[in-house]
């Protein structure tokens, strides 16, 4: 991230009131099913917020004991303390205390999973060697046991030096009460360094300790042997010369001219597989369903099918679950806000209550079917070990357009909603590629855009055969296309220009499946959700409050009155239902003045020379205005620009859209003007959600700006040239 | 073909191998190294995506998958049968 990010206060330097006696840090393994553990101790007595200057959430929970209140600090998973992604740096950054705001922790509870223990005691080794108590809790002993590991507990404590190692069962809670009593034995209780896995390691520290004239701990000469100075460890400690001479001859010593992380890596797993071989047994392997599918799923062609047979379960479920909640949704606001307008009378305030406030939530709020449903499923796919699949089976494909793997669940799910999309980006560890697909996500074809593809399609494109297909899917599957040519395009530039760097990382776990846990799925589904409307609902909000007043100010009184007195002359000439109607005629030819000499109405006529290479009036180019905060809106605003009440009764509209004639008598709606209108939808970034997610996930303005200017500007492009071609 | 030739990019399915050198300039292959792939470590090949690549290899009873320009990295003994 950016610079200023890196700059910290060394630990002693912070000072953080606490309500809590104790910090303890949930360290483990990606998969270790840490967080079913950090969430079966605390339950729901969590907040989460975020690390300064990073967008990586900071889990913090609660667990009360008899005679202490301990804090538990979920971080994310990590394989080692030399990190390798922004996740794993934060990890790593709070256990050693150079996070900015939050304390080093009094303890480590290292979560060791059962069935991969060897990956989990090289991390274990690692918080050994730190100057703080550990206990060990194991998980996954279930799982091991199927796949044939019997793991000798007491074995295992023996040889990681004597230090307090507790089996848990998450599911039924078995060894949680044992687990909670060592926890709280940590509080003041002296670190665990009994393993001296290193021993040269040991030594070097200390003579280069000795350097120093003890002025810095044996763990921190320990990690400046290991990272040497580097951003991250220059600032919390200043060496001098002489100092940092004996730190470059202490690592020479060790390390020779190979890299430390090897030598490290070698040193350390060569001591887990002599580790392995004493507290592991190995029991028969029990064939179950989850051995014979991931054999099956092993199979190249498989594999790929399956994924995609889930892919579209979970993309039909979006749209077959979402969809009416959100006409719900849509319905209730706008009988919501019609009630608060006629209990309120007329108005700005009232106007400003039902069409900006009532409105603006309603806007937020639709989003949440689908960002709920499609993270169910993301959530459901990563807890069950089958996303890390989905990502391993599409690699080359995805590594062929610049990116990997990872990236390819954000992007599907960006045909639903790009929100979601980009929000599940935080998967991928490499950060160029992260922005490269949050650019290349928005261009999917969302479920937004779709209504005004369909409005525009079903009034403008003949519905004419074309093979075994009408020419109106072909037009609608040619956008979809579209997009993802765009996107994949956007992702190739971008790599090649701003984002230009090495190859993305690709080494990724592949974790058997499992089922996933009920209670973790939830916290983590409440856990976005509060996200999301806390942080893009807030810009949505405004922006929606910010296009009402737009549309409203200023109040021609003119329009007005001349509107009550239609009303009156109207109610001398007819009666009964045909009162009403000419009541709602003139009300909303009125509206559609009103709306005419707005701020909006002046802009887009000021813009209309702008627009006029696309083809478009300043109705049309109103429309798009107001519709950059959210897409579908342009529906809304054509409905009233053009007078036609019911923005649902798409028949009139579309029917009003064709017969718009430009001043002289042509028609402002041609086929080439419609692609070109098309065209524009299908680029532009016409979303402050999407926008506002981008702001928070990149935790900068610099991209959702560009990402905006760059939309737009191709839409604008697009529109224009298939307009002056198909016009030519 | 000289033995040196084995790297776990020619395994083939379902056939288990020592790793016994590794190139660690890459810090692609430094990374492997932390998740377990180092010298002694004993492997299966488990599976490939389509086209052969990634590639999918046990370790110790979990799975990890790699890009064939990092698996040529790793020299090999193969175990077993077929050596």
């Amino acid at each position: 991230m950016s610079k200023s990010s890196e700059v910290r206060i060394p630990a002693n330097e912070i000072t953080v009131k606490r309500r809590a006696d104790v910090s303890i840090a949930v360290v483990g393994t990606p998969n270790s099913g840490k967080s079913t553990l950090f969430n079966r101790l605390t339950g729901l007595k969590q907040r989460i917020g975020n690390y300064p200057g990073v967008t990586v959430e900071r889990h913090i929970g609660t667990l009360k004991t008899n005679d202490a209140v301990i804090e538990l600090v979920d971080l994310p998973g990590t394989h080692s303390l030399t990190p390798h992604s922004l996740e794993e740096r934060i990890s790593v950054d709070v256990i050693l205390g150079r996070v900015e705001g939050t304390a080093a922790p009094d303890g480590v509870l290292a979560v060791l999973d059962a069935s991969n223990l060897y990956q989990g005691l090289f991390l274990v080794q690692q918080l050994l060697d730190l100057d703080l108590p550990v206990v060990v809790a194991m998980t996954m002993g279930d799982a091991a046991i199927r796949s044939g590991i019997d793991v000798d507990v007491a074995a295992l404590q023996d040889a990681l030096g004597g230090v307090p190692v507790v089996e848990v069962v998450a599911t039924t809670g078995s060894g949680l009460d044992e687990l909670r009593v060592a926890i709280a034995a940590m509080r003041g209780a002296a670190a665990s360094r009994e393993l001296v896995v290193w021993p040269e390691l040991r030594r070097a520290a200390g003579e280069f300790q000795q350097a120093t004239d003890n002025e810095l701990s044996l763990r921190v000469c320990e990690r400046l042997i290991l990272e040497g100075i580097s951003e991250h460890t220059q600032n919390y400690a200043r060496l001098t010369e002489s100092q940092t001479a004996n730190l470059v001859s202490q690592r020479d010593k060790l390390f020779g001219m190979e890299p430390p992380i090897a030598v490290e890596a070698r040193i350390r797993y060569a001591w887990v597989r002599d580790t392995l071989k004493k507290v592991q047994r190995s029991a028969p392997r029990l064939q179950s369903w989850r051995t014979r599918l991931t054999a099956f799923l092993n199979q190249p062609l498989p594999g790929t099918i399956g994924l995609f047979l889930v892919m579209a379960v979970v993309f039909q479920a979006v749209f077959a679950w979402a969809t009416p909640v959100m006409d719900l949704i849509d319905s209730g606001t706008a009988v919501l806000s019609g009630s608060v307008a006629a209990a309120l009378g007329e108005g700005a305030f009232s106007s400003l209550v039902a069409d900006g406030i009532v409105a603006g939530v309603g806007s937020v709020i639709i989003f949440l079917p689908q960002i709920l449903i499609l993270f169910l499923f993301i959530i459901l796919l990563e807890d069950s070990g089958y996303l890390a699949r989905a990502a391993y089976l599409m690699d080359r494909a995805m590594h062929s357009v610049g990116l990997s793997g990872q990236s390819i669940i954000p992007m599907i799910s960006s045909f639903a909603c790009a929100v979601p999309g980009i929000m599940a980006t935080r998967v991928i560890p490499n950060r160029r590629d992260r922005i490269a697909t949050i650019l290349a996500a928005p261009f999917m074809t969302c479920s937004a855009r779709l209504p005004v593809y369909a409005l525009l399609i079903a009034a403008f494109v003949p519905a004419k055969q074309v093979g075994f297909m009408n020419l109106q899917g072909l037009v609608l599957f040619g956008l979809y296309l579209f997009g993802i040519v765009m996107g994949v395009l956007t992702a190739l530039l971008i790599r090649k220009t701003a984002l230009r760097g090495p190859k993305p990382p690709f080494a990724l776990m592949l974790p058997e499946f499992r089922r996933p846990n009920l209670q973790t799925v939830f916290i983590q589904l409440l856990g976005r959700a509060k996200v999301f409307l806390y942080r893009a609902g807030t810009v949505i909000f405004t922006v929606a409050v910010i296009v009402w007043a737009l549309a409203y100010f200023p109040r021609s009184d003119s329009i007005g009155a001349e509107a009550e007195q239609q009303r009156e002359a109207a109610s001398y000439s007819v009666s009964g239902p045909e009162l009403e109607a000419e009541y709602a005629r003139i009300e909303n030819l009125a509206a559609a003045a009103q709306l005419e000499q707005s701020w909006l109405g002046r802009a887009g006529k000021a813009v209309e020379p702008l627009f006029k290479p696309l083809g478009w009036d300043w109705r049309v180019s109103a429309a798009v205005i107001a519709g950059f905060p959210a897409r579908e809106v342009v529906i809304a605003v054509l409905g009233t620009v053009y007078a036609v009440g019911d923005e649902a009764d798409e028949q009139t509209l579309s029917g009003r859209l064709k017969a718009s004639r430009w001043p002289d008598g042509s028609s402002v709606f041609t086929l080439p003007m419609v692609i070109g209108l098309l065209i524009f939808y299908a680029c532009c970034l016409q979303c402050a959600a999407t926008l506002a997610v981008i702001r928070r996930e990149t935790n900068t303005w610099r991209w959702p700006v560009f990402a905006w200017v760059y939309m737009t500007t191709i839409g604008y492009l697009g529109a224009m040239l298939a307009f002056q071609v198909g016009s030519a | 073909m000289e033995t040196d030739a084995y790297t776990l990019a020619t395994l083939r399915r379902g056939e288990k191998a020592v790793i016994e050198a590794i190139d660690t300039r890459d810090p692609q292959v430094q990374r492997l190294m932390v998740l377990g792939l180092v010298e002694g470590a004993e492997v299966e090949h488990a599976s490939a995506a389509i086209g052969g690549d990634p590639m999918e290899f046990r370790l110790f009873g979990c799975g990890i998958s790699l890009r064939q320009e990092h698996a040529r990295m790793f020299t090999v003994a193969p175990v077993g049968a077929g050596v």
